[in-house]
C-alpha cells in the first residue's frame, strides 16, 4: 500500500469581490470608470426589467378598453410617472450604448484600458445627449400632454 | 477507496460543460442585436402613443407593421430580460434554493407578462375597432 500524503487543507484563493469581507466592508477596488459602467449596465438592466413590465401593462390596459387605458395614461402622465419615464429613458440609452459596446468587445476589439476608458466616456455623453433629444422631441410633439 | 479504481476520465465526466454553451451564448447576442433597431423604433412609438389617446393607440396597432414590430419587441425583450436577470441572480445569489427559486420566478414573471402583452396587442390589432 502506498502512503498518500494529503496536502494540508487551506482556504482556496478567492478573487477579490466588491464585498469581500462581508457587506459594508471597505472596498478593495479603487473606483474606475469601467467598473462604474459595468455596475450601471446591470442597474439599468434591472430598471428596464421594470420598464418591460410597464410596457406589458400598457398593452393589457389598451386591450381592456378606453377607461383602463385612460387610467394608465393618467398614471404615466402624472409627475411620478414622468419621473419614471425619464429614468427609463436614461437607463434605455445607457443600456443600448453599453450593450453595443459589449457586442464589439465580444469580437475582441476595444478591450485595452485606454480604449475602454474612452468608450465609457463616450457612452455617458451619448446617454445624456440622446435622453435630452428624446425629451426635447417629447415636448415639441406634445407627448408630455 | 473506490475513487482509486476510477479513471481520471470517469471522475471528470458529468462535471463539465453540457455542450449547450455556445448556442446559448450566440442566441443571447442575436437577441441583443435584434433589440437595437426594435427598441429604437419602440421609443418613437412611445412618443406618438403618449401624444395620442385611446382611439389613436387602437388605430396605431391596426397597422400590421406596428402590430408585428410591437409583438417582436415584446417577445425578444422579455426573453432578454429573463436572460439578463438570470445572469444577475447567478452572480449574486449563492444559496442554491433561492438561486433556483428566483430564476424560476423571473422566468414565470417574464413568461406571463410577455404572453399577456402579446395576446393584448393581437386582440387590439385584430379587433377591427369593434369596442
Amino acid at each position: 500500500m502506498t502512503e498518500t500524503t494529503k496536502a494540508p487543507l487551506r482556504e482556496r484563493p478567492k478573487s477579490p469581490h466588491l464585498m469581500t469581507g462581508g457587506f459594508g466592508s471597505p472596498l478593495l477596488w479603487r473606483w474606475h470608470i469601467t467598473m462604474l459602467t459595468s455596475i450601471l449596465h446591470r442597474a439599468s438592466g434591472i430598471g428596464l426589467y421594470v420598464g418591460g413590465l410597464i410596457a406589458a401593462w400598457w398593452a393589457i390596459s389598451l386591450a381592456q378598453g378606453p377607461e383602463r387605458y385612460a387610467q394608465f395614461k393618467g398614471l404615466m402622465g402624472s409627475l411620478p410617472g414622468k419621473v419614471v419615464m425619464f429614468g427609463l429613458t436614461l437607463a434605455f440609452f445607457y443600456h443600448l450604448a453599453n450593450g453595443v459596446r459589449h457586442l464589439v468587445w465580444d469580437t475582441g476589439r476595444g478591450l485595452d484600458v485606454k480604449t475602454a476608458n474612452a468608450s465609457s466616456v463616450m457612452i455617458f455623453a451619448f446617454t445624456a445627449a440622446a435622453t435630452f433629444a428624446i425629451w426635447y422631441l417629447a415636448i415639441v410633439t406634445g407627448a408630455l400632454g | 477507496m473506490t475513487a482509486g479504481y476510477r479513471t481520471p476520465l470517469s471522475r471528470a465526466r458529468g462535471l463539465g460543460s453540457a455542450k449547450h454553451g455556445v448556442t446559448h451564448w450566440i442566441s443571447e447576442r442575436v437577441g441583443a442585436i435584434a433589440l437595437v433597431p426594435l427598441t429604437l423604433w419602440a421609443v418613437f412609438g412611445v412618443l406618438r402613443l403618449a401624444a395620442g389617446d385611446y382611439d389613436f393607440a387602437v388605430a396605431w396597432l391596426h397597422d400590421p407593421l406596428n402590430a408585428v414590430l410591437m409583438v417582436l419587441t415584446i417577445a425578444i425583450s422579455f426573453w432578454h430580460m429573463h436572460s439578463g436577470m438570470r445572469v444577475i441572480i447567478e452572480d449574486y445569489i449563492h444559496v442554491a434554493f433561492s438561486k433556483a427559486g428566483l430564476t424560476i420566478l423571473s422566468l414565470f414573471v417574464c413568461g406571463l407578462s410577455g404572453a399577456l402583452a402579446i395576446f393584448s396587442i393581437l386582440k387590439v390589432a385584430l379587433g377591427g375597432g369593434a369596442y
